[in-house]
């Protein structure tokens, strides 16, 4: 079987585009292994790390929030938000993230939208603790 | 006629506009090359986004409970038209074009007697719209501290739009920006943002099978949305820094060799009369002397 196709598109840039043997990454509901010649699938990210690995098995890890998968028979395409690979992401970087969050968590109106906010903080707070 | 010395001052402040020019040109060109670079990257995301959305779209045809930023609140009286424009002049017709085909959408629209909101990006286009359509105008934001567009701009224009469709003020958004083609094309442009324009997406061929969603479908697309509208919101801002930067230099290159070319026609005229003013005194002197 030909490896999976993986796109990795942020609004800045296109990080990664090529051949690889499978990703992991974290949708909304769980995470999810693509291998290659995996059904169809629509699925929203929550913020976490994507695990990219290489043909030859070498693996890279990416930070990124907010976006969505999609997989289809051509392959893999991640449009995410922010998207920074695991070697540049500095406690720096990420306490921006979090304020970034908090930020959105105060404008965030009562209900649903304030249950999210509260839900991407919480995530990229246990991310923080993990750096 | 004009005396040497002022022909002399003249070719001096030409010269000093070449200079300026000359200078506007280069910086343009190299800002040109960062705007195009960001531009061109930001184009694979918004329009895989595009074709995400065709896929959804075409998969929940026709069911109900689909978000009304796909389909429209079903009316179309109330038009908001989103003009993104530079903060800069000096930079041709960049400007007035977007103004103007914004002015002839807003004209024609007023024609078919529907309500026209404007919300414009960038002090310029709020310049040119402000004097015959100032009372259209109900939001403005410009840029003009920001060095480099990142998507957090496009997103606080997002947040405001999607606020105002919330509310209830309008139905149809339309963005008109300046696409970038090269250096010496920009083409100013209208791009419907709500209801999402899906028409020029294929989707995916998926040999028959089924998106499998992880949430539901309206969920997945209630979420896709609202960053569908920053996504392209963003890639007007860029298209058009990148079209500003363009149209600049292409602007300040004719400039440049106007002010070229105007110099050397101030030069030969000063070099003339400078001749002509020496054979006078010459003839003065040689008739004075035979006079004795």
């Amino acid at each position: 079987m030909a490896g999976l196709h993986f796109e990795l598109v942020s609004p800045a840039r296109l990080l990664f585009s090529g051949s690889v043997a499978s990703v992991t990454i974290p949708g909304t509901e769980g995470e999810m292994g693509i291998y290659p010649g995996h059904s169809p699938v629509l699925t929203t990210l929550r913020p976490g790390v994507v695990t990219v690995t290489r043909d030859g098995g070498a693996a890279e890890r990416i930070f990124v929030k907010g976006g969505m998968a999609e997989v289809n028979p051509q392959g893999l395409t991640l449009l995410a938000e922010v998207a920074v690979p695991m070697a540049e992401l500095t406690a720096e970087v990420m306490a921006k993230q979090v304020s970034a969050a908090e930020a959105d968590l105060a404008d965030a109106k009562p209900g649903e939208a304030q249950r999210k906010a509260t839900e991407v903080l919480n995530q990229l707070k246990a991310l923080q603790s993990t750096l | 006629m004009a005396s040497l010395k002022d022909l002399r001052n003249r070719i001096a402040s030409v010269k000093a506009t070449r200079k300026i020019t000359k200078a506007m040109q280069m910086v343009a060109a190299a800002k040109l090359r960062r705007a195009q670079e960001a531009a061109v990257a930001a184009r694979p995301y918004s329009t895989r986004m595009s074709a995400v959305i065709g896929n959804l779209a075409s998969a929940m045809n026709g069911q109900a409970g689909a978000p009304t930023l796909l389909t429209g609140t079903g009316f179309a009286e109330t038009h908001l038209l989103i003009v993104a424009t530079a903060e800069r002049g000096l930079c041709g017709g960049f400007n007035s074009s977007i103004a103007k085909i914004a002015r002839e959408h807003a004209d024609r629209l007023i024609a078919q007697g529907k309500t026209v909101k404007i919300f414009t990006v960038g002090k310029k286009g709020n310049d040119a719209l402000k004097r015959l359509y100032g009372k259209y105008i109900v939001e403005h934001v410009d840029f003009r501290g920001v060095k480099q567009m990142s998507f957090a701009e496009a997103q606080s224009v997002a947040q405001k739009v999607l606020n105002m469709f919330h509310n209830g003020e309008f139905d149809v958004a339309t963005l008109f920006f300046s696409e970038f083609k090269s250096v010496i094309s920009q083409k100013p442009t209208a791009l419907r943002l709500i209801p999402a324009d899906v028409s020029g997406a294929a989707p995916a061929d998926l040999g028959g099978a089924v998106y499998e969603a992880e949430p539901e479908e309206g969920e997945i697309l209630a979420d896709l949305l609202p960053r569908n509208i920053a996504v392209q919101i963003f890639r007007g801002l860029l298209e058009n820094a990148a079209s500003e930067q363009g149209a600049r230099m292409s602007a300040m290159d004719n400039a440049t060799r106007n002010a070229g070319d105007m110099i050397n026609k101030l030069s030969i005229k000063y070099n003339r009369q400078r001749q002509a003013q020496i054979t006078k005194e010459l003839i003065e002197i040689i008739s004075g002397a035979e006079a004795l």
